[in-house]
């Protein structure tokens, strides 16, 4: 597993542990180290660790055991409002009874800085989120997505060394999610923020960040680049996670090197990547991206070439779906560009399906 | 709804659209009326009713003018001068040989009693003394017999109390009267503005303990989680289900000199002689706090409990000690609740006397306590309405400061 | 309030419609407690059993402002009530009772001074004396004057939280007669003389309201002196508790039956006032709680060791004083406003 996003490290958990209830962790043994500049996400299913591991950070919740560095400094030792963490929270928590320019000179005014340095502050926070007309508003008086903004400024504003965000973008609707994803990630490429974004939607890690943690079970499954998750994921929770993958469940017949033979349920062998497997004889379960499978009516090029019958077609402008049962799979997709779709592929139709072995990955096994 | 087309278009049997359209809005709303119409009987019945009487009772003065018809109307022009001729004299003889008839003496009675203190013996005896209907120089028989008759000043006592309106009631409220010249004057044995003052302040300060006891608990019962916290909530409600007399029955059973606490104390070696904590303003504020304590703290509860815990945090986050988070993020949230709970506590305690009459010393009394005595002890129900009417004013304007404050602060409100 | 008044068109319509087959029952309301028992005693349970009709017994607190909404409403659902002195003369000269015919009643001389009167039959004679805790006192105080000493008799003071017999008693410490205390009252210099009397103790004092409490507070210790009604004493004696009454210087007043103008029962309320003025009745009344007879007849009948705890026995009312209704129907509210501005330190 790769640890580190490079030599300048900001914040290092080490061993991080919590439980709430005594009985059951719901952060187990957590080590990670988060550059500075980097936009970390931390991505899973709800209950998975992220949100209890960003509030240790932000010092909210304490660790049951380990410690978490700031700069090299022990911060659980530090109260949260000493930490000097900028925090977007899931519903923004601008205050009500303030206007816009009073939310954004709080953190300002209780850092006792001079009023004019204040107002010089707030009027460059504002013009950064465009939003320099509405100091006078109340919250209440904007939409969600300028509220958004101002929470973000409001984060930004007091410079602080390290910006937490709670699925901020949760509550907009998609088409203004996509735009603040943009705006976010601007403002980090812009300010040089070192960014800790938590989130249960996956598009959203992919496009924004730097690297990306999945949790699954109070574990960090994996911690990499979005393309390197997306392309090499390290077992079957990732695999599925992350974007679409098939899974065909078979038991390894033999192991060789990095080459796997996997006997797949219906009797059919194929070559495989060994990934999550290092053992003859036990169960494991291959993935394989749908755009990774070709699809021929009389012959295609590949490793594996199996034989599959078309159960579905769908037709999606750009490229078509298509829905096959391959080897006791039913629910096989393959994405083709338009391009490349045969006239004679319909519903029913019996086709070759072909890929490399080094796109079918032998994962650990998932129960059925 | 409210459309109205330039042209007026005709619907089929020729009826103007707009003439069909108010008529079939005419019935919605008589049909809104009618399901309305229960509450506003019983609004109109129990609500404006009685405040109008209550009103029109401080100033009401119909009472001599009613039972002695004839006196007052040849009173009537009277210049205030000098004793009032012979006619004054037949209609007063007449007058009350019709009230001896009716057994009603006591009503013109007590109201003259009002303005000089043993004009109602004075009618009395003249009852007893009074001359044949056919007798001659009534005037000098009835001035000769209660010489009170030829004093001026019961005269005029008679003719203020004759007009159909009196200010006195409520000149009596604030311990002025008008004196025989017709000036206001201060009566010096009326103590009612500082029973006023007291009211005021008694009641201040019991909303302010209310307040000061009522925001951590309140805070405490909006953080806890449900099941404990409808527990607790339902402690804080059991108080209403004991009556008012057996709460306060048990306070003094509590702070009485041999009671719990000061034996308690004393078995402790706290204190040598007992505290007085009863049958004074103590004992009054202890118990009053005790039993309006709920209607500060659920007002207060229902806005914190809207209040969600993230905005602390994000205080919290932004740099702000916790304590200082909780003071210009969270307190400033509560203001409508507290507000609310201070209106609701200060109005219900002004009303209070049950409690300060056992629990209080004579000057521990508020103006309910003198509105209930003229009302049942003395059935003076001007005085107790003048009385009524002043606190009830009192309480409106208060409420219009509220408002006014509310308004102010109304862009808090927002959500 | 719609639910009230209906409540009460319905009572009087079941009462209206029960005296229509009857015309036997009459409601009774008195002042409650021990008095009550007894009244039930001695004139409820004779009354219902002599066949001329039925008690219904309720009680209230004194309030003419009830009897006062009854008659002006024409909703009269009592037919007797017990009232006090003040009550009954201002009911009586505003037309709230009845006037009774005496010669229905029994022989007018039988009864005592006050008893007999236009519209009320005297109940029984109670009165406010001065009551102390033989146990915490090491000598026995005798006076009004012992009561205003605070040096011979240190402790704390309970009087009735009012005008009325505070100043009658501060009049009498003072070094008024008796005979005399009422027209003293009557001047301006009285009453600032009683106001003044009143000065000296008035740290001292603690003030009841309602007629439990001297009792109480003189058992438990918090008071050691106290101005309270005969008959609470006396309960409070039967209980074992060491209480004394000194007689000299007691207020005495009558309670009296009136029937509330416009009653339905006129005939059979004046039956009931009739039986409750006999001295057969009033004796076992006495039994019951130490009150005096109206009927001066009932004495002789007495166990001579009852009558000597009652506020009419001969050597109780030397020295005692006839509360003045006249008096405090003229001038009670003006002294009870007088009184207030006192207490708020005016």
């Amino acid at each position: 597993m790769e640890q580190s996003g490079g030599a300048d490290v900001l914040v290092s958990f080490r061993n991080v542990q919590k439980s709430y209830d005594g009985e059951s962790l719901v952060v187990k043994n957590l080590n990670l180290d988060i550059g500075r500049g980097e936009f970390l996400t931390l991505l899973g299913p709800s209950g998975s660790g992220k949100t209890t591991s960003l509030m240790m950070l932000a010092g909210f919740e304490t660790p049951t055991r380990g410690e978490i560095l700031l700069d090299g400094a022990e911060l659980h030792r530090l109260p949260p409002y000493k930490r000097n963490i900028g925090m977007v929270f899931q519903n923004y928590a601008l205050f009500p009874h303030m206007t816009v320019a009073e939310n954004l000179a709080f953190p300002l005014a209780v850092r006792k800085l001079a009023k004019d340095e204040i107002a010089r502050k707030v009027q460059r926070a504002l013009d950064m989120v465009k939003l320099g007309s509405l100091a006078g508003r109340y919250p209440a008086q904007m939409s969600g997505g300028q509220q958004q903004r101002v929470a973000l400024a409001r984060a930004l504003v007091f410079e602080p060394k390290l910006v937490l965000m709670d699925e901020p973008l949760g509550a907009l609707d998609k088409q203004l999610r996509e735009h603040m994803q943009y705006e976010i990630k601007h403002l980090h490429d812009e300010l040089g923020l070192t960014v800790v974004y938590v989130t249960h939607d996956q598009s959203e890690a992919l496009t924004m960040s730097d690297r990306v943690a999945v949790f699954n079970d109070g574990i960090i499954q994996q911690i990499d680049t979005p393309v390197a998750l997306y392309e090499h994921p390290v077992n079957s929770f990732v695999a599925h996670f992350i974007g679409e993958n098939n899974r065909l469940s078979g038991t390894v017949a033999a192991l060789d090197g990095r080459r796997a033979t996997v006997r797949l349920s219906d009797g059919t062998t194929v070559q495989a990547r060994a990934v999550g497997v290092d053992t003859a004889g036990r169960p494991t379960s291959c993935s394989i991206r749908p755009e990774r499978v070709r699809l021929h009516s009389f012959d295609v090029q590949a490793d594996n070439v199996l034989m599959g019958r078309i159960l579905e077609f769908i037709f999606l402008g750009d490229h078509v779906r298509l829905r096959l049962d391959v080897a006791g799979s039913t629910d096989f997709t393959v994405k083709v560009p338009i391009s490349q779709v045969d006239s004679a592929w319909k519903t029913g139709e019996t086709i070759r399906v072909g890929w490399d072995a080094d796109d079918l990955r032998a994962l650990d096994p998932v129960a059925a | 709804m409210d459309t109205t087309p330039t042209a007026l278009p005709l619907s089929d049997d020729g009826v103007p659209l707009k003439v069909r359209l108010r008529r079939a809005e005419r019935s919605y709303k008589l049909r809104s009326l009618a399901l309305i119409a229960p509450l506003l009987i019983f609004l109109v019945l129990s609500f404006v009713l009685p405040i109008s009487t209550l009103l029109y009772r401080a100033v009401d003065n119909h009472e001599l003018a009613d039972a002695m018809p004839k006196t007052v109307a040849a009173l009537d022009g009277w210049d205030g001068n000098a004793i009032p001729a012979e006619p004054v004299f037949v209609a007063l003889a007449t007058d009350l040989r019709d009230l001896k008839e009716a057994g009603r003496i006591g009503i013109p009675a007590k109201r003259l009693g009002y303005e000089i203190s043993g004009f109602r013996s004075v009618l009395t005896k003249t009852l007893r003394k009074l001359p044949a209907p056919d007798a001659q120089n009534v005037r000098d028989v009835v001035v000769d017999a209660v010489p009170e008759w030829g004093e001026l000043r019961y005269w005029k006592a008679f003719e203020r109390a004759a007009k159909p309106y009196t200010p006195r009631y409520l000149l009596a409220s604030v311990d002025r009267e008008v004196n025989e010249d017709g000036q206001i004057v201060v009566n010096e044995s009326s103590a009612f503005v500082d029973i006023f003052g007291r009211t005021f302040w008694i009641s201040g300060v019991v909303t302010l303990c209310c307040l000061l006891l009522a925001y951590p608990l309140a805070y405490w019962l909006s953080v806890l989680p449900p099941s404990k916290s409808n527990l607790l909530m339902i402690c804080v409600l059991l108080p209403f289900w004991t009556s008012l007399l057996v709460r306060t029955a048990a306070w003094i059973v509590l702070l009485q000199s041999g009671g719990l606490i000061n034996g308690g104390l004393q078995a402790l070696g706290i204190i040598d002689q007992p505290l007085q904590l009863v049958f004074n303003r103590v004992g009054v504020y202890i118990s009053m706090v005790h039993i309006l304590l709920p209607f500060m703290i659920l007002p207060l509860y229902s806005v914190m409990k809207g209040i969600p815990p993230h905005f602390v945090r994000a205080a919290v986050s932004l740099g702000a000690h916790p304590f200082l988070a909780f003071w210009k993020v969270y307190v400033p949230q509560t203001i409508a609740g507290v507000g609310a709970g201070c209106l609701l506590t200060y109005i219900l305690a002004l009303g209070y006397y049950i409690t300060p009459a056992l629990l209080g010393g004579p000057d521990d009394q508020m103006v309910s306590y003198f509105v209930a005595f003229y009302t049942n002890r003395t059935i003076n129900w001007g005085m107790a309405s003048a009385l009524g009417s002043l606190l009830l004013v009192a309480t409106l304007l208060l409420y219009v400061v509220y408002g006014k404050l509310v308004d102010n602060t109304g862009q808090s409100g927002r959500k | 309030m719609q639910k009230s008044m209906i409540g009460v068109g319905l009572c009087a319509l079941s009462l209206a419609v029960s005296g229509l087959a009857q015309a036997a029952d009459i409601t009774v309301i008195s002042f409650g407690g021990a008095a009550q028992k007894a009244e039930d005693v001695a004139y409820y349970q004779p009354f219902n059993a002599s066949g001329a009709g039925k008690v219904i017994a309720g009680e209230y607190n004194g309030e003419l402002a009830k009897v006062k909404a009854m008659v002006e409403t024409d909703n009269v659902s009592w037919d007797v009530v017990e009232v006090e002195g003040p009550e009954l003369l201002r009911g009586c000269s505003e037309g709230l009772f009845e006037r009774l015919d005496w010669s229905k009643l029994g022989d007018e001389t039988q009864f005592i001074k006050g008893a007999v009167s236009e519209c009320g039959a005297g109940i029984f004679v109670w009165s406010t004396a001065l009551a102390y805790n033989a146990e915490k006192l090491a000598k026995a105080p005798a006076s009004w004057a012992d009561f205003w000493n605070v040096k011979d008799f240190p402790g704390k003071r309970g009087l009735r939280k009012g005008a009325k017999y505070t100043l009658e008693f501060a009049l009498l410490a003072d070094g008024v007669k008796p005979a005399d205390v009422y027209k003293v009252l009557g001047t301006k210099e009285g009453v600032a003389r009683a106001f003044a009397k009143l000065d000296e103790l008035k740290p001292y004092i603690q003030w009841w309201e309602a007629g439990a409490q001297p009792p109480q507070w003189l058992a438990a210790g918090d008071v050691v002196m106290s101005s309270a009604y005969n008959g609470r004493i006396a309960s409070a004696q039967k209980e074992g508790k060491k209480l004394e009454v000194v007689w000299a210087g007691s207020l005495y007043d009558l309670d009296h039956w009136a029937i509330v103008k416009g009653s339905k029962n006129k005939a059979t309320a004046m039956k009931f006032i009739e039986l409750s003025n006999k001295p057969e009745y009033q004796k076992v009344f006495a039994e019951q709680i130490p009150y005096g007879p109206t009927n001066k007849n009932a004495n002789s009948l007495l166990d001579p060791k009852i009558a000597a705890g009652l506020p009419t026995a001969p050597q109780n009312l030397e020295g005692a004083l006839a509360v003045d209704t006249e008096f405090w129907t003229d001038h009670g509210e003006e002294l009870e406003e007088r009184f207030n501005a006192w207490a708020a330190g005016k």
